[in-house]
């Protein structure tokens, strides 16, 4: 099959699963015509034969729920009621501030890391032990040393950021290829233009991959996060609208969550392709 | 004083001697060419001369100045050519060319890199990246790199030994031409017995290691200019090419097992060939 084919047969089996997925949700949701027979006393006890349409929501609600939440995202009717613009743009700020962190604070420090065997060696044990950590688990002190639950949320994105940063900006550091190193040191290149003109672009691709993971967590972390502290962001409207028993609006927040991941990702992506390489 | 001195050279790890007495002299101007086998130790001699690696004993004096670290005054053309594959053809010479000159504007930069493009014959490919040319083509970058430096000598490692054969011819003819016309001071680490004789003006010879040492050199009788098509035609020439293959083929081993020289012993001088008639 030639590129240009199976591209369209790639995209039309996808459309086609996504036909027998919404198929399969509408046949399971489809409200079931109602027995008009009288709730006898037993029904009644159990709860049944009330008003059944806070099922799973169907298709037609969620593309209703959506449309009115597209139509006005950045609505602000107090703390509990913000329109989802306003949730995701929190959201994104946090993790924006914490990934910024994190590149300050990992790409230096991965760099000396990745100079210095020395280096590498007395930190990669506490690396080791840290990085495994869910960054969830620093909430508490983040909370009792901050008092600020947004800044907490800040600080826990740094937490979850920096460790695939730190771990691939040292390793590509040091696995800088000797030749290019050599050629530096025949021309008698000052040590920064060297770390800016050969190590940089030689390890950019190891350090981008590194950020890669890195958003990926991030934007896995902050819904979580902000689950926990409340308040705003995206996750917190997800904790909210669950609270509501609004079904309908919590798969609507988790497709908006999905694409918002998708774009991060295809941004950072983006970035990755234009520093790699080919040797 | 020769431009080059290197002194009772010696180079060993623990109790492995790789090569001990090293000695030879390279005069301005002239292209040396080293020989040997695998394991002599041929690369770090010129790693060291570079000023990449370290002797255990001995002394490199170059310009009547030691050689005690990497400089500008010496180009390395390395075996795996070395380009920095995110830059350019241009933008690797020019990262050479900026080191060099530091206060060079941009246009004096491209000036000077564009001259040593078209000098190696890669007009046309300035502006593609390492992966986008041929073997032969990044060689001829790793070239112009090394000559655009303008350095007092330059430094091969075995630059053409990745090469098809009809690539090779063209390179050391390129090579030849410009080495004649900026008088380069040139040493080289080659296999390649034909290269040897058609580049180079002496030929320093080294037996096998562990233990090796420059055990003869041999003085190109061939006259310059000399011509890659008709120089196998000069009566001299197999003379000489048997010579070198022999001693690559029998006299190296000899030389190590200590059959010939001082019985075990690196000779103090390399024993002087003269093949002319």
């Amino acid at each position: 099959m030639s590129g240009k084919a199976l591209s369209l047969a790639a995209a039309l089996l996808s459309l086609l699963f996504l036909g027998i997925f919404l198929a399969i949700w509408h046949v399971a949701t489809v409200p079931k015509a109602q027995s008009q027979a009288p709730v006898d006393e037993y029904a009644k006890l159990l709860g049944k034969g009330a008003k059944q349409a806070e099922g799973f929501p169907t298709l037609a609600q969620l593309g209703e729920a959506a449309a009115v939440q597209l139509t006005d995202p950045f609505y602000d009717r107090g703390a509990n009621d913000k329109g989802i613009g306003i949730q995701l743009g929190h959201s994104l700020a946090r993790v924006g501030a914490g990934y910024a962190l994190a590149i300050l604070f990992a790409v230096p420090l991965g760099f000396l890391i990745g100079m210095s065997p020395l280096l590498y060696r007395a930190l990669n044990p506490y690396i080791q032990l840290l990085k495994p950590i869910s960054p969830l688990a620093w909430m508490p002190i983040a909370l009792y040393t901050i008092r600020d639950s947004s800044i907490s949320g800040v600080f826990v994105i740094f937490i979850c950021s920096v460790w695939p940063m730190l771990i691939n900006t040292a390793f590509g550091v040091a696995s800088v290829r000797r030749d290019w190193l050599n050629v530096a040191r025949t021309l008698e290149v000052r040590p920064l233009r060297k770390a800016f003109a050969v190590i940089l672009p030689a390890a950019a691709p190891t350090i981008l991959t590194g950020m890669r993971i890195s958003i990926g967590i991030a934007w896995l972390v902050i819904v979580a996060a902000e689950m926990l502290v409340g308040g705003t962001g995206i996750g917190y409207f997800v904790w909210n609208e669950w609270n509501n028993l609004n079904l309908t609006n919590v798969i609507f927040a988790i497709l908006v969550i999905g694409v918002v991941g998708m774009v991060l990702d295809f941004l950072i992506g983006r970035l990755q392709a234009a520093v790699t390489y080919v040797e | 004083m020769s431009f080059l001195q290197v002194q009772e050279l010696a180079r060993r790890y623990g109790a492995t001697t790789v090569f001990e007495r090293v000695s030879f002299t390279i005069e301005k101007g002239e292209f040396v060419c080293i020989i040997g086998h695998s394991g002599c130790g041929k690369t770090t001699i010129l790693n060291i001369l570079a000023g990449l690696d370290t002797a255990s004993a001995g002394t490199v004096i170059m310009d009547n100045r030691e050689v005690a670290g990497p400089s500008l005054e010496r180009g390395v053309v390395f075996q795996g050519h070395a380009l920095m594959p995110w830059l350019t053809a241009m933008g690797n010479i020019a990262f050479a060319v900026r080191s060099r000159w530091p206060n060079w504007n941009h246009i004096q930069v491209q000036t000077h890199c564009q001259k040593f493009i078209d000098m190696v014959g890669l007009t046309g490919a300035e502006h593609k990246k390492p992966a986008e040319l041929s073997g032969g083509m990044k060689q001829r970058v790793g070239i112009a790199r090394a000559f655009a430096i303008q350095p007092k000598m330059l430094l091969l490692d075995e630059p053409f030994g990745a090469l098809d054969a009809l690539t090779r011819g063209t390179i050391q003819d390129e090579l030849l031409r410009i080495c004649e016309a900026t008088r380069q001071t040139v040493f080289m680490i080659t296999h390649d017995v034909d290269e040897a004789i058609l580049l180079a003006d002496r030929i320093l010879l080294m037996s096998n290691g562990p233990g090796a040492c420059v055990a003869e050199i041999v003085e190109n009788p061939l006259p310059k200019p000399r011509d890659r098509h008709s120089i196998h035609h000069d009566p001299q020439y197999y003379r000489v090419r048997n010579h070198l293959v022999d001693f690559l083929v029998n006299r190296s081993k000899r030389y190590q097992s200590g059959e010939l020289g001082n019985r075990g012993q690196a000779p103090i001088s390399a024993k002087i060939v003269n093949l002319r008639h």
